[in-house]
């Protein structure tokens, strides 16, 4: 499904994006945003309710147009790309709130994550055993699996995309500490297949437990972007731009 | 004739009504469960089904059936190719905005229906039944056609069911009916779905139109009566639900047949209309909707 790859293209560029400006009708929501993610890597957005990051997410799947700038992924562009060819290209997205198919069961929504990109039942087994715990609920309605459950099903839906690039919008939000364990264990092991990955996360915690890099986002613009180290080393930039920590 | 007897035929005719409204009734229900557009020009889709299955019957000579057949099949597929043109001249442009579609489909209403005034005229015109065979009850004889109005109907109910819950492009349409954004990012070209599923709902129509014209007759105002009582039904069943707009269709048109032979018309339609109200009273989401999210 997807290749071990990360240790010779660790410095290569898996998605870059450079003076993105986005609007919601007449509001200016983004404003010359750069960003580049390396390949095989956990990159985080951090920032207050509304800086953008969910926007950022939403303009590289091409959910909200970008009225300037470039998004490319490994040198592709995907600005102007109508929404339904990004995933095509190579990008997931596991939306804030997870947004199922609640009415169809497991299986159908694992067969919606396929149809665009992935290899059929071969794609299926080997996402299935990523989440064995869905294997079980094949025949239930999403709507009714635990919040975790849930959260699993929408990763294995994304997962299904053999994507080259995942983002993940708060993907712990609203769970269980042992189920937030998991959902880090599989990033985790997202990462050592060599999947990129752009995590919006609000939990310092999470942050550091499995980001490689923070970048920090404040009112639509990158303010800075370091090196997790960095930020256990000292953490003053959590509380510049977060106000916590 | 005795009560027992009696309640049979207005029952049978019941059937027949509730057949052809779940059809047409079913394509207004997808249109707005999967775009969530209110689509007001349904009716005149069913006009045109009608007016074309005069069109089509009175060129092609022989055996009625053959005619009627040939209508069948082109009616649906011409009026479904002129729902598509509409969509993408029209609904496409608006964004597919709620409030704006309901302007612009009365619209097309109009101009649907100008268009049949000016090229068919204002004539009510008979369509020969494909086969005039009568069943012979105890107590009276019934149309045979009538029956296969029943049947086709089911079976093209059946169908739709299937495609909806067995398939990949029914997979596709209830993804995008549930959540459109989400299925986008998962490589569903959703304005590809609104085309196709705006002609299929318009090609029901037409369908239903052509199966009833043999029994009534086609006529440029004919898609008002079924525009009303296709909304009747789909308040009632819940707007996107296949289940409860064949139930709906059921009781409305077994109601209508019951109440029209023992009583009268109006009465049938007072109380469809007291369901309505009761409906979206008590449980506006319908009696098998989803409460919206």
């Amino acid at each position: 499904m997807i290749e071990t790859n990360k240790a010779e293209t660790s410095k290569a560029e898996a998605l870059a994006i450079s003076g993105l400006n986005c609007f919601y009708g007449e509001v200016q929501v983004l404003y010359g945003l750069d960003l580049a993610l390396n390949k095989g890597e956990v990159l985080c957005l951090f920032g207050r309710n509304g800086a953008g990051k969910t926007t950022t997410l939403k303009a590289i799947m091409g959910l909200v147009p970008a009225s300037a700038g470039s998004i490319s992924l490994a040198g592709k562009e995907l600005t102007g790309l109508p929404a339904h060819e990004v995933p095509k290209a190579g990008v997931a997205y596991v939306p804030q709130g997870r947004r199922l198919f609640a009415e169809m069961t497991v299986a159908e929504n694992i067969e919606i994550g396929l149809m665009a990109r992935g290899k059929g039942k071969a794609t299926k087994e080997q996402v299935l055993d990523l989440f064995p715990l869905l294997r079980q609920r094949l025949r239930q309605r999403s709507g009714t699996l635990s919040g975790g459950e849930q959260q699993m099903l929408a990763m294995a839906r994304a997962l299904c995309l053999e994507p080259q690039v995942l983002l993940l919008d708060e993907p712990t939000e609203g769970l269980m500490p042992s189920m937030i364990g998991k959902i880090r264990e599989t990033v985790s092991k997202l990462r050592e297949m060599g999947v990129s990955t752009i995590l919006v996360e609000q939990r310092v915690d999470a942050v550091l437990s499995v980001a490689d890099r923070v970048c920090f986002i404040e009112n639509g613009r990158n303010r800075e972007t370091v090196e997790v180290e960095e930020l256990r080393a000292d953490p003053s930039a959590v509380r510049r731009y977060v106000g916590v920590g | 004739m005795h009560f027992g007897p009696h309640l049979l035929l207005a029952t049978l005719e019941g059937l027949v009504t509730s057949a052809v409204l779940a059809l047409t009734a079913l394509g207004l229900s997808l249109v707005f469960g999967v775009m969530r557009v209110v689509n007001v020009a349904h009716g005149e889709f069913f006009m045109l089904g009608a007016v074309l299955a005069w069109a089509i019957t009175t060129a092609i000579s022989g055996h009625p059936a053959l005619g009627f057949l040939a209508a069948l099949v082109i009616a649906p597929l011409i009026v479904g190719a002129i729902a598509l043109v509409a969509e993408r001249l029209v609904l496409r442009r608006l964004n597919y905005n709620p409030e704006a579609t309901i302007v612009a489909t009365i619209g097309m209403l109009y101009i649907i229906q100008q268009l049949a005034l000016t090229f068919y005229g204002p004539e009510a015109r008979p369509v020969e039944p494909p086969f005039s065979y009568r069943i012979l009850l105890p107590w009276f004889g019934y149309s045979g056609y009538k029956l296969s109005i029943i049947a086709a109907s089911a079976l093209l109910l059946i169908a739709t069911w299937l495609v909806l819950t067995r398939t990949k492009i029914g997979l596709i349409m209830r993804a995008t009916q549930y959540d459109s954004e989400t299925a986008q990012a998962f490589g569903i070209p959703v304005g590809r779905v609104y085309g196709g599923v705006f002609a299929l709902g318009a090609m029901l129509a037409a369908i239903a139109a052509v199966l009833i014209v043999p029994i009534s007759q086609a006529h440029y105002l004919m898609g008002q009566d079924p525009l009303l009582l296709s909304f009747i039904v789909v308040i009632i069943g819940g707007l996107g639900s296949l289940r409860g707009t064949v139930v709906a269709a059921v009781l409305i048109g077994l109601s209508d047949g019951i109440i029209s032979m023992f009583f009268s018309p109006t009465l049938a339609k007072i109380i469809a209309t007291l369901l309505v109200a009761m409906v979206l009273v008590f449980r506006p989401q319908g009696l098998f909707g989803t409460a919206a999210r």
